[in-house]
């Protein structure tokens, strides 16, 4: 469990709070640097016939522009930035992750928890603001007869609560998941010797469809994110 | 970026095994993460929103006006095209009719030229006709008179030769007057 | 018994969560590639939600895989 260690850089402390420079802020700090800078590189030229390198900044935010125009509509483009920084953020996170003697910021809990928690207040505070306390038929499902209602609406209720819950564990668990079953195959192949190749192929094997994990769960939490927002913004159920 | 990771495998090498259990479920580890979570995420929401995307976008959407325009401006010259055509389609029928109308007038009226003409030659050579007619009955009347002038003369030489006896031209005429009913 | 016995045969005992995932996975998968064989031009919009279906099929095994890991470290 040594990879997920977090070790203290530099002691710091604001208002009386820890905010040591750990190394998972280094790689946040990295996340941060690399997209704003690769965004920035692709759009030096701004030309009309996109070089390679503009078309890929381009390609990442026609998709998320999709998702969003598909899931939610026009009107939930108004919210563009924050779910394309939530995907890029995560995306480079699990990416970098990948990358040995690196550190999966991702692969916290309380990072996952953070970012599923500002998901969902944005995404309540957006539902109330737009709605009002009628955001509030959201648990009060259509066509539903009375009598089950005691049942449905709590039901709905924890369903809704519980969304930042296996927002954030989905992503930490497959993570940290992924992570520990590479280090605990590649300590195979040291134990088994001659035949640790078996494991070998296995880990490289295992390494490409952690990449597809990387990117699927960057893809997951911003699909659901859309989903969550379409509730708050259209609220038909 | 070297030296970070360098400080990162010192920290390492030094730090010492916190406990056992998970560095996830390690709690004063929490409040830095958050922090710095808040700051970098927090940073990245602000420049992305304010300055990466619009840019992102101002060229997407520049591109989608240009293509726009272009299309436009390629249905409007296809518009004019066709308006062109259409034009030139009825000029052409316009010019067909009217080709078709002269040639019929110029027939007609070569026809009424025609006919006239040949009205008034065949008036003239009626008149001729009539002229020549007239004339040869003239002659031919003439030529007769004539003839009973010869008739006479010859009548009354005739006599003079058989009984010697001159004959007044008076007389050989009335001789040779035809006798009625012939 | 031996109270890291327990611990060990308790956190296989809390993967068993992962059987049912992979059941659900397959069965997404499968469904929605028979679906695919039968209609490919409806296929391709149905992809976002066969994500969105096989993550939360996978999640739930993962609450168990997690289980496991806070039992056998935490």
């Amino acid at each position: 469990m040594h990879q997920f260690q977090i070790y203290r850089l530099t002691e710091l402390e604001i208002l009386g709070f820890d905010a040591s420079f750990t190394n998972a802020s280094l790689f946040m700090v990295l996340a941060v640097v690399l997209i704003v800078g690769f965004l920035a590189l692709s759009m030096t030229g701004r030309s009309l016939v996109p070089t390679r390198i503009q078309s890929v900044a381009e390609l990442s935010y026609e998709f998320i522009a999709n998702m969003v125009r598909e899931n939610v509509g026009q009107a939930g483009m108004k919210y563009f930035p924050f779910v394309f920084s939530l995907f890029v953020f995560i995306l480079v996170l699990n990416l970098i992750g990948m990358i040995p003697y690196t550190f999966t910021v991702t692969s916290h809990i309380i990072v996952t928890f953070a970012l599923a928690a500002l998901v969902f207040v944005v995404v309540t505070g957006i539902g109330f603001a737009r709605h009002g306390f009628g955001y509030l038929r959201l648990f009060v499902p259509d066509g539903v007869p009375v009598w089950l209602m005691p049942l449905i609406v709590p039901i709905e209720l924890i369903s809704y609560l519980i969304r930042p819950v296996s927002l954030s564990v989905r992503l930490f668990a497959n993570m940290m998941a992924g992570h520990t079953m590479l280090k605990v195959f590649a300590g195979f192949v040291v134990s088994l010797g001659v035949f640790g190749i078996a494991p070998l192929l296995f880990t490289i094997a295992f390494t490409g469809l952690e990449f597809v994990v990387a990117i699927l769960q960057a893809f997951i939490f911003t699909v659901l994110t859309c989903i969550y927002l379409n509730d708050a913004v259209n609220m038909h159920h | 970026m070297l030296a970070s990771l360098a400080v990162l495998a010192a920290a390492t090498a030094e730090a010492t095994e916190q406990s056992g259990g998970l560095p996830q479920l390690y709690a004063p580890d929490f409040a830095p993460q958050l922090i710095w979570l808040a700051i970098t995420f927090g940073a990245l929401y602000f420049i992305l929103s304010r300055w990466s995307l619009p840019r992102v976008a101002e060229v997407i959407e520049e591109r989608r006006d240009r293509i726009q325009r272009d299309l436009d401006e390629a249905d409007r010259l296809k518009g004019e095209t066709e308006k062109a055509l259409a034009a030139y389609e009825q000029e052409l029928a316009a010019a067909r009719g009217r080709a078709g109308s002269i040639a019929r007038e110029t027939r007609d009226k070569l026809a009424a030229e025609v006919d006239q003409e040949r009205a008034r030659a065949d008036s003239q050579v009626n008149a001729k006709l009539e002229d020549a007619e007239k004339r040869i009955g003239q002659m031919k009347s003439k030529a007769l008179a004539q003839v009973n002038e010869i008739a006479t003369e010859t009548a009354g030489a005739v006599v003079e030769k058989l009984i010697g006896a001159e004959v007044s031209a008076e007389e050989a005429r009335r001789a040779l007057e035809p006798v009625p009913g012939e | 018994m031996d109270p890291t016995a327990a611990k060990f045969i308790g956190a296989g005992l809390a993967c068993f969560a992962l059987i049912g995932a992979g059941i659900g996975i397959g069965n997404i998968f499968g469904n929605y590639l028979s679906g695919a064989l039968r209609n490919p031009s409806a296929a391709p919009g149905q992809f976002t939600n066969l994500l969105i279906g096989f993550a939360l099929a996978e999640a739930t095994g993962l609450f168990g895989l997690l289980v496991a890991l806070i039992i056998l470290f935490g």
